[in-house]
């Protein structure tokens, strides 16, 4: 393709990449780097940078063998086992009954997204208080079946799960959408051979649509594997890591240590045992991938 | 016959609106909580349809002496179209380039531009700090936006609409002796709208929700955004739930109805865009 002088071809290549590959340099590459190095060092921030410690892997050592690591991925895996099943369970219903045709479709659609454009913020304060043990809606309404609901936020035991409910609240809609552009890429011809071949519809369902969007499924539980690593909102909002420390999840104590401890060196070590807990749940997800072709 | 599809359908409809109703409520919770006193939130059993509304939680946020609530609001609108426009200008200049304009080194460059996706942002929050602590742009608004600016997705998605976009236009505009700015502002930019508006949606929801990383660059109560507001607020007066509820309301109400007059590109772009958090 003609595309005018060779000048202005590279002026504007420079002009245009300028700024792109300048943040790029400044604020993703180098931070890498940065991180790696401060995870090596015992500063914390109040100290002049000079007088920073060079201690090698005495960070991670600390952080492994000082059981406060452990814990936390406790909690996280504690999230992970009560979200990720009900939000795969949820997202399909939702995303079958609006693969329906039927009328009116569009507000019940709206409506199932609002807490996704809803912030974090508002939404872990809004059910700080519908879990509220006494004034929330949630336990009077347990009540009224005889069940006497837990002090949710209050409790360690109940702390957690209260985290999740506001988070399957929160995310349904987000996972419903992308399970739904799934389900409306199936060829209905499947369906058709399955009817006159006398299936029912729930055999439809587990014999071929599951099947066939297990791809999507599959992504989707792999990407909440690698968000569940990193939730923060709703645990630092809704319970700051308490009860009694029964909710601490990774970022939380990142944030913690770094921003209210100053324990920089400390803290950038565990951003890198995250990223390396990521980066082993994307190789997982590199290796199990089957061929698959994603139908775009 | 008949009667079995209408029986189905009134069950996808009675499973529709229990979850519509599961959805709804806790924003019902909040609406009402917010015209209520502070006494009549603790009344058991509770009360949807407030006795006496009152504004009381919208009054007391607005006379907080230690948060500025309207200044937060302003500054949240500042943000998020500052931000926004940022991200759209540079993204779509280097789509601009990955898409149309060859040059050796593009892919890797293209790949490594892609690579930013992986990173999670919390490894490079502590170091960005130090950064912009050095630069002396801690508490400025150059200095929160600055490394969002770079959006790998923005560009991948960008760049895959340029790439839909017939070369001809390009080319009769390069071959009349246009230069290649020129072509790019009147001809590819106008044409990518629909990709542009999307994603500025996504821009301006994203900013308007953020709360992490302004948490740590703004120390200042008047640079704080909205978010950053409210959580400061439910640490102190996390009690006084009809102060709260009153400004999660104010905080949700805006995005909502952005979100409702979009609603089309927004799930466009969610499809679009696949899983992305």
């Amino acid at each position: 393709m003609y595309l005018g002088s060779k000048k202005d071809k590279y002026l504007t290549i420079v002009l245009f990449l300028a700024p792109a590959v300048g943040i790029f340099l400044i604020f993703k590459l180098a931070p890498i780097l940065i991180s790696g190095y401060l995870s090596l060092l015992d500063w914390d921030i109040l100290r002049p940078f000079s007088s920073a410690e060079f201690i090698g892997f005495e960070n991670y050592r600390n952080w492994i063998l000082g059981g406060e690591l452990f814990v936390m991925l406790k909690h996280t895996l504690t999230y992970m086992i009560l979200y990720i099943p009900w939000i795969i369970v949820l997202a399909v219903l939702e995303a079958s009954v609006l693969n329906q045709e039927l009328g009116g479709l569009k507000l019940y659609k709206i409506c199932f997204y609002l807490p996704v454009v809803s912030s974090w913020v508002a939404g872990a304060i809004i059910w700080g208080f519908v879990l509220n043990g006494k004034y929330g809606y949630l336990n009077q309404w347990l009540s009224l079946i005889g069940i006497e609901g837990p002090n949710w936020l209050e409790d360690p035991f109940w702390a957690m799960p209260g985290v999740v409910l506001a988070a399957l609240w929160k995310d349904t809609g987000f996972y419903a959408l992308i399970v739904l552009s799934a389900l409306k890429s199936v060829d209905k011809n499947y369906y058709e051979a399955a009817t006159v071949d006398g299936a029912g519809a729930f055999t439809q369902f587990f014999k071929i649509t599951i099947p066939l969007i297990s791809p999507t499924l599959f992504l989707l539980i792999i990407f909440n594997v690698i968000s569940g690593f990193q939730i923060f909102e709703p645990v630092f909002i809704m319970t700051d890591g308490g009860p009694a420390n029964a909710t601490t999840v990774v970022v939380e104590r990142i944030y913690r240590y770094a921003f209210r401890i100053y324990k920089m060196g400390y803290a950038s070590a565990l951003t890198w045992i995250l990223f390396l807990l990521i980066l082993f749940v994307t190789l997982i997800q590199f290796r199990f991938e089957k061929k698959v072709n994603y139908d775009r | 016959m008949i009667d079995k599809r209408k029986i189905q359908r009134i069950i996808f409809y009675i499973i529709l609106s229990i979850i519509a109703f599961l959805v709804i409520i806790p924003f019902l919770w909040m609406i009402s909580a917010s015209f209520k006193s502070n006494e009549a939130i603790q009344t058991i059993p509770i009360r949807w349809i407030p006795e006496e509304p009152t504004l009381e939680g919208y009054r007391s946020i607005l006379g907080l002496s230690n948060v500025d609530f309207l200044k937060a609001f302003y500054n949240s609108i500042a943000y998020s179209l500052l931000r926004t426009s940022g991200q759209i200008i540079i993204c779509s200049m280097a789509a601009f380039i990955f898409a149309k304009v060859p040059f050796r080194g593009r892919n890797i460059l293209f790949l490594m531009v892609l690579a930013t996706m992986m990173i999670p942002g919390t490894v490079v929050m502590i170091p960005n700090y130090l950064i912009l602590k050095n630069m002396h742009l801690l508490n400025s608004y150059t200095g929160l936006i600055l490394p969002s600016l770079l959006e790998g997705l923005y560009i991948f998605i960008l760049r895959q609409y340029m790439i839909g976009i017939d070369d001809a236009y390009l080319e009769a505009a390069m071959i009349d002796g246009a230069s290649l700015r020129f072509s790019f502002r009147k001809i590819i930019l106008p044409l990518s709208r629909p990709a542009i508006f999307t994603l500025v949606l996504f821009g301006f929801m994203g900013s308007w929700n953020d709360y992490l990383w302004p948490l740590i660059v703004l120390s200042k109560k008047t640079k704080w955004t909205l978010q950053v507001a409210l959580g400061v607020m439910n640490t102190q007066f996390g009690n006084s739930y009809h102060i709260m509820m009153a400004g999660a309301l104010i905080s949700i109400v805006p995005i909502v109805i952005v979100y409702i007059f979009t609603q089309k590109f927004v799930e466009e772009g969610v499809t679009l865009g696949g899983v992305k958090g």
